[in-house]
C-alpha cells in the first residue's frame, strides 16, 4: 500500500526527514511514535500529499483519507455538512453533492453509530464525537489508506477504546490500511501490526510491532527509561515510562 | 463496503434530514417574494407619489397598453428613466457585494472579511479616481477599477501568505495596510485634480451613490456582477471545502489555488463594477452574509444565493432611505458604513468571546 524509499522531506528550507524507507502492505495498521517535534506531522503530511518530498520515491496504491487532530471550523456547519465534504474528490470543480453522495455519508454515519449527530453543529460536539465525524468524512471519500494524526490525543479512556476498536474493525472487516500517530505505546501494542519509531530526522526503527516495540527502543525514543508492564491475570502488556523525579536539575 | 446497510440507514434518516432542510428551503423563495414586493414599493416612493397600480400600468404600457394613459408624461419619465434604473442598480450591487462577501468569508475562513476589508474596494477606488483624472469613462473606467482591484488583492494575498499558509489576522492587517496606501494615493490624485470640475466629481463619486444611475450604468455593473456571481455559485461546494483550511482542503483533493483565484478575480470584478458605476459602497458584503448564515446555516450551497437576495433587499431599502429621509440625497455609502461599522464591532466582540483569533 505504501512504498517509500530514501525519502527526504524539507519544510521551510530545513530538512526534517532524511532517507526514510518504509513499506506497508494492505490491511495493516502502522503506529508512528516519536518525541514532539521529531517530524511525525511532517511525515503524515507527506503521506497525504500536502507536502511533496524533496527526493526519494513515494508511491501509495490507492486514495488516501486524512483525519486531522483536534479539528475546528470557523463556521457553524452541521456534522453532516462536514462529512459530506469528504466527497470532494468525486465531484469535480463545479460539482455539488447529489443523492448518491448523501446516501454514502449516511451509510458511514450508520456504520459509526453517530446518526443522532447528523444535524448538530460540528463545533458543539465533544472531542470524541468530532473525531468520529472526521473519520466518517475520510471514509466518505472512499479512501483505501486512512491516515490519522494523534486520533486519541484529546480523548478520555472510553473514547480511546472506541476509536481504537473502530480502527481495528475497519482493518479486519473492510480491509483498510491505517497509519496513525500516537504518544502512547499501548495504542500500538493493542492494534498496530507495524510500528515506526522516529528517533530523529535520520534515525528510525521500523518493523512488526512485536519486534520494533521493545523497552530498549522506546527508552531511546523518549530519552527516558521505559519499562514493559504485564497486566496481572491478563495475557496483555504495555510499555510505560519510569519517571525519574530528579527535580534537582531545575535548581541553578 | 456493504451497501445494504446504507439503504436501511438512509431510510431511517431521510425523514429527519428532509424536515431539517425544509425550514431553510423556504427561506430563498420567501426572500425572492419579499424582493419583488420591496422593488414594486420602491418605485412608488419619492417626490412624485404613485400607487403600485400606477407603477404597474406605466410599466406594462411599454409592452401592451392595458388602459389609456391617464398619467402625466413626467410621471412616466420619473418611473422609467429615474427610479427603475436606480432600483435595478441597487439590486444588482447589493446582490453582487453580498455574494462576494459570503464567498470571501468562506475562502479565508474569516467572518470579518469583505471586499472592502481585503483592499479590493480602495484599490478599485483608486483605479476609478485615476480614470476620472485622466478623463476616462464607461468601460475604460471599469477596466481601470478592475485592474487596480485585482492588483490590490494580489498584494494583500502576497503580504499575508507565509510559506503557503494564509493567516486570518495577517490577512485583515494586510488589507488595512493596502487600503491605507490606496487612500493616500486617492488623496494625491485629488490634490492633482482640477478643483472646479474633476475634484467635486471624484469626491461625490467616491462617497458611493446610485442617484444618477441610467440604464448604461445598470448594464455595466450587471456585466461585471452576473458572470462573477455565476462563477462563485458554481464553486459553492469547493468554497465549503476551502473553509476547512488550506491543508485540509488539499488533503481532500481540492484545487486550492485555482478556487482561490477564481473567487478572488470574481470578487475583484464585482467590486470594480460597483466602484466604476457607483463609487465606494462598503460593509454590505460584511454584514449580509452573517444575517444569511443565521437564516440558513453555513453551507455555501444555500448561503450564497440567500446572501445575494438578502443583499439586494438590504441595499434597496438603504437606497430608499437615502432618497427619502431628507430633501437632499444622502450618499448611499455613508448609510451602509453607518450601519456596517457597529455590526462589525458586535461580530468582533462575539468572535473574541469565542476565542476566534486563536485559530489561523
Amino acid at each position: 500500500m505504501i512504498e517509500a524509499s530514501d525519502l527526504t522531506v524539507e519544510r521551510g528550507g530545513k530538512t526534517i526527514l532524511e532517507s526514510y524507507t518504509l513499506n506497508l502492505e494492505r490491511a495493516r495498521i502502522l503506529a508512528v511514535l516519536g518525541a514532539n517535534g521529531v517530524g511525525k506531522t511532517t511525515l503524515i503530511n507527506t503521506l497525504i500529499g500536502v507536502i511533496k518530498p524533496k527526493s526519494g520515491q513515494l508511491s501509495i496504491a490507492g486514495p488516501v483519507g486524512f483525519v486531522p487532530q483536534l479539528f475546528e471550523v470557523p463556521f457553524s456547519y452541521s456534522a453532516f455538512d462536514i462529512a459530506l465534504m469528504g466527497r470532494a474528490r468525486h465531484l469535480g470543480l463545479f460539482g455539488a453533492p447529489g443523492r448518491k453522495d448523501y446516501e454514502i455519508v449516511r451509510h458511514y454515519f450508520h456504520l459509526l453509530g453517530i446518526e443522532p449527530l447528523e444535524q448538530q453543529t460540528f463545533n458543539s460536539l465533544s472531542g470524541g464525537q468530532r473525531q468520529l465525524v472526521m473519520i466518517a468524512q475520510a471514509l466518505a471519500s472512499e479512501c483505501e489508506l486512512l491516515v490519522l494524526d494523534e486520533p486519541c490525543a484529546a480523548l478520555d479512556y472510553k473514547n480511546q477504546d472506541k476509536v481504537l476498536g473502530l480502527l481495528e474493525h475497519l482493518r479486519d472487516k473492510h480491509g483498510m490500511t491505517i497509519v496513525f500517530s500516537t504518544h502512547m505505546p499501548q495504542h500500538a501494542v493493542e492494534i498496530a501490526s507495524d510500528a515506526l519509531l522516529m528517533l530523529s530526522g535520520t534515525d528510525y526503527v521500523c518493523g512488526p510491532t512485536t519486534d520494533a516495540l521493545s523497552a530498549e527502543n522506546l527508552s531511546a525514543l523518549y530519552d527516558l527509561p521505559i519499562a514493559r508492564a504485564d497486566f496481572e491475570g491478563l495475557s496483555k502488556h504495555t510499555y510505560a515510562p519510569v519517571f525519574r523525579h530528579d527535580g534537582g536539575r531545575f535548581d541553578g | 463496503m456493504p451497501s445494504s446497510s446504507a439503504k436501511a440507514a438512509a431510510g431511517e434518516t431521510t425523514e429527519i434530514r428532509s424536515r431539517a432542510r425544509l425550514g431553510s428551503g423556504f427561506v430563498l423563495p420567501a426572500l425572492i417574494c419579499l424582493l419583488v414586493a420591496v422593488t414594486l414599493y420602491s418605485v412608488t416612493i419619492g417626490r412624485y407619489d404613485l400607487s403600485v397600480a400606477d407603477v404597474a400600468y406605466i410599466l406594462i404600457d411599454n409592452v401592451h397598453p392595458l388602459v389609456t394613459p391617464y398619467w402625466d408624461p413626467v410621471q412616466e419619465i420619473v418611473v422609467e428613466q429615474v427610479r427603475v434604473p436606480r432600483i435595478l442598480a441597487a439590486i444588482v450591487i447589493g446582490f453582487g457585494l453580498s455574494m462576494s462577501g459570503a464567498a470571501l468569508q468562506g475562502l479565508f475562513r474569516n467572518p470579518l472579511v469583505d471586499p472592502g476589508i481585503i483592499g479590493v474596494t480602495s484599490g478599485a477606488g483608486f483605479g476609478g479616481t485615476l480614470a476620472i483624472l485622466l478623463g476616462l469613462q464607461g468601460y475604460l473606467l471599469l477596466t481601470m477599477a478592475f485592474l487596480f482591484g485585482i492588483g490590490s488583492v494580489f498584494l494583500v494575498k502576497l503580504l499575508s501568505t507565509v510559506r503557503g499558509r494564509t493567516s486570518m489576522l495577517t490577512l485583515v492587517l494586510a488589507g488595512v495596510v493596502i487600503s491605507a496606501f490606496f487612500s493616500a494615493a486617492i488623496s494625491i490624485a485629488k490634490l492633482l485634480a482640477d478643483p472646479f470640475q474633476k475634484l467635486p466629481a471624484i469626491t461625490y463619486w467616491l462617497m458611493g451613490s446610485i442617484a444618477s444611475s441610467n440604464y448604461l450604468d445598470v448594464l455595466l455593473v450587471a456585466a461585471a456582477v452576473v458572470p462573477s456571481a455565476i462563477a462563485i455559485y458554481l464553486l459553492r461546494f469547493q468554497i465549503n471545502i476551502l473553509s476547512l483550511g488550506e491543508e485540509k482542503a488539499r488533503a481532500l483533493g481540492a484545487k486550492v489555488l485555482l478556487v482561490q483565484w477564481i473567487v478572488l478575480v470574481a470578487s475583484a470584478l464585482i467590486s470594480a463594477g460597483v466602484v466604476a458605476t457607483s463609487g465606494i459602497i462598503g460593509w454590505v458584503g460584511l454584514v449580509i452574509p452573517h444575517v444569511a448564515r443565521a437564516l440558513v446555516g453555513a453551507d455555501h450551497q444555500r448561503l450564497l444565493p440567500v446572501s445575494g437576495v438578502l443583499g439586494a433587499i438590504y441595499l434597496l431599502l438603504v437606497d430608499n432611505l437615502a432618497r427619502t429621509v431628507t430633501t437632499a440625497e444622502i450618499p448611499l455609502g455613508i448609510i451602509t458604513a453607518l450601519i456596517g461599522v457597529p455590526v462589525f464591532a458586535v461580530i468582533l466582540r462575539r468572535l473574541h468571546a469565542k476565542g476566534g483569533w486563536s485559530g489561523d
